[in-house]
């Protein structure tokens, strides 16, 4: 499956791929709306990381992987792999126990604690690319067929 | 080929998919003494307080049986298994013949002899949706409740009826609760928050009798004398392998079935998973039941790979939590609290005041444990270090910064979980 690859020697630290990833998830998907406007506001699924005021950064996201330690991990089976190799929580089952917070290796699920649901990549369904990726100015952020190790 | 599992829980679940994923064509059949089709057990104590409806118990698609051809026989209890002829007895007196049988029947919840207890009317055990159920149809009933054991299971069925508005004392053996995952600031920073709820905590003492009349209950006496008024009483002390119709059979069980890497059994074609099962343990290597859901998952996933002829190893079980009591998350997993200290090094964080609590436990160059309250975020990624048995002595100093984070991993940890070098599709 395509997966989302991050080469951090080119990442700038911009966070527009989260910035993206916000808009994307958002009702009105324009960014000035999304975030002045919209008191429900998604966070970002991708989460870029810092060191040393900058030198070193890097977006990390979910790898989608073979065999999801959150999926093993969810009580409620919110998490679902679908048959195109995407996981995805389905919000509305989620009950926020942080289960695959505490499972996933990746460190790729965030807790939305606004609306206590876990959030998670799911490669946005609606577009080609994912946004994130299509965001990224420096092209740190590749989406290719690959595995997840 | 003709598969048999006993049991309809998550184990059951991964061993389902464990097969399917080598074996389409073989027949599956799934037994389970409940009328429910899987649900997400813990989410009983959500139902109970009213957080999630009976719709969303549902644990998995609504097209899973049928898409992966399961035979499901609900409100059937097995009562006896032949290992020579190969057959599951049932309550009914049918029987059901296997080649390849999982049992991952789950836990029975314990109940002691305690005096008093015989012949009182609202005495409940919580670990059923039906647990549940039975306590929200009668909670109008419920005024008083005094919950024997202050584990997951007591501290969720308290939760539970804590949201119902009833007045709720936990009373716990040990000196803190959820002592199995908790060290003592972690008990100690939860059961504050719960008294500031008004949950009554109550550690070292037990209840030595239930008083009462006939059916009804005025309150219990603690071994320290003092007598709790109360009308309901939950005993969650804890769950036993639910191995008891296996007497007879050629199936080793000790705590629990005793099972390989494999998840096989003692007999001959016959595997066992979850918490029914008693499986290597990741650290010691010993066998011990582990009943945690996602270990549960694992071994059924294991199980179900090899019966269908797979091939597939338990890498050993890993205790992990993740539990949230009145809005203070707290996770805890490997060795959170080790009992010969000497060994290991431990660092630690707190901020009581903001219920943060932060401890990491090495053994030479490994992490093996790890507790977190308050900020859990990216809880996983110690996780993974623990599984994976990463050379942690690099970034030792940072494992406690509020951040932590892929970022203070080695280069090429970072670049094997993440770049897209090498990855070939």
């Amino acid at each position: 499956m395509k997966r989302i690859y991050t080469i951090e020697d080119v990442c700038i630290g911009c966070h527009l791929c989260e910035v993206a990833c916000i808009t994307e998830h958002s009702l009105s998907k324009d960014p000035v709306k999304a975030f002045l406007h919209e008191p429900l506001r998604p966070i970002s699924r991708c989460t870029v990381e810092e060191q040393n005021g900058g030198v070193l950064s890097l977006s990390t996201t979910c790898r989608h992987c073979d065999e999801p330690d959150c999926l093993r991990a969810c009580i409620s089976g919110a998490i679902q792999k679908y048959e195109n190799g995407v996981v995805r929580i389905d919000t509305e089952q989620c009950v926020g126990c942080w289960s695959c917070v505490m499972a996933c290796p990746y460190g790729a699920i965030q807790r939305n604690l606004t609306k206590k649901k876990a959030n998670k990549c799911d490669l946005c369904p609606d577009r080609k690319n994912p946004a994130c990726v299509d965001a990224c100015p420096n092209r740190a952020l590749v989406f290719k067929e690959g595995n997840q190790k | 080929m003709n598969y048999v599992i006993i049991g309809n829980s998550v184990a059951a679940v991964g061993a389902i998919r464990g097969i399917r994923n080598i074996d389409q064509q073989g027949n599956i059949i799934v037994i389970s003494r409940e009328r429910h089709t899987a649900y997400g057990r813990p989410l009983i104590s959500y139902l109970l307080g009213g957080l999630v409806t009976e719709k969303r118990m549902a644990y998995l698609p609504e097209d899973f049986y049928e898409k992966n051809r399961v035979n499901l026989l609900l409100n059937s209890e097995a009562v006896g298994l032949d290992t020579d002829k190969k057959r599951v007895k049932l309550a009914g007196g049918e029987t059901v013949p296997y080649d390849r049988l999982l049992i991952a029947t789950g836990g029975d919840p314990f109940v002691p002899p305690i005096e008093g207890l015989a012949g009182k009317g609202k005495v409940f055990t919580f670990t059923t949706w039906d647990d549940a159920a039975k306590l929200k149809g009668i909670s109008h009933d419920i005024n008083r409740v005094v919950v024997i054991g202050g584990g997951l299971i007591g501290l969720k069925a308290a939760e539970g009826l804590h949201l119902l508005g009833k007045q709720i004392t936990i009373v716990e053996l040990a000196d803190r609760i959820l002592s199995n995952a908790f060290d003592r600031p972690a008990g100690r920073i939860v059961a504050k928050k719960m008294k500031a709820n008004g949950i009554d905590v109550i550690t070292e003492d037990t209840v030595v009798k239930i008083e009462g009349e006939g059916a009804d209950i005025h309150g219990v006496t603690l071994k320290s004398g003092d007598f709790i008024p109360c009308d309901t009483v939950i005993v969650a002390i804890g769950v036993r392998p639910a191995a008891g119709f296996l007497k007879g059979s050629k199936v080793e069980v000790n705590r629990g079935i005793v099972v390989n890497d494999l998840m096989e059994t003692s007999a001959a074609g016959v595997f066992a998973a979850g918490d029914v099962a008693e499986a290597r343990d990741f650290f010691s290597g010993q066998k011990n039941p582990m009943p945690i859901w996602p270990d549960a998952y694992i071994q059924g996933d294991v199980a179900g790979v090899t019966m269908a002829g797979g091939e597939k190893s338990y890498l050993g079980g890993l205790a992990m939590n993740s539990l949230e009591l009145f809005k203070v998350p707290t996770i805890s997993m490997g060795i959170s609290n080790p009992l010969e200290p000497k060994e290991y090094e431990i660092l630690t964080f707190q901020d009581l005041e903001n219920y943060q609590y932060r401890k990491i436990v090495l053994k030479k160059k490994l992490l093996v444990g790890a507790v977190l309250v308050g900020n859990v975020e990216r809880a996983g990624i110690f996780a993974g270090l623990i599984r994976e048995k990463v050379d942690v002595s690099p970034f030792r100093n940072s494992l406690l910064a509020p951040d932590f984070g892929i970022i203070y991993l080695p280069r090429e940890v970072r670049n094997a979980l993440f770049a897209p070098y090498g990855k070939v599709a």
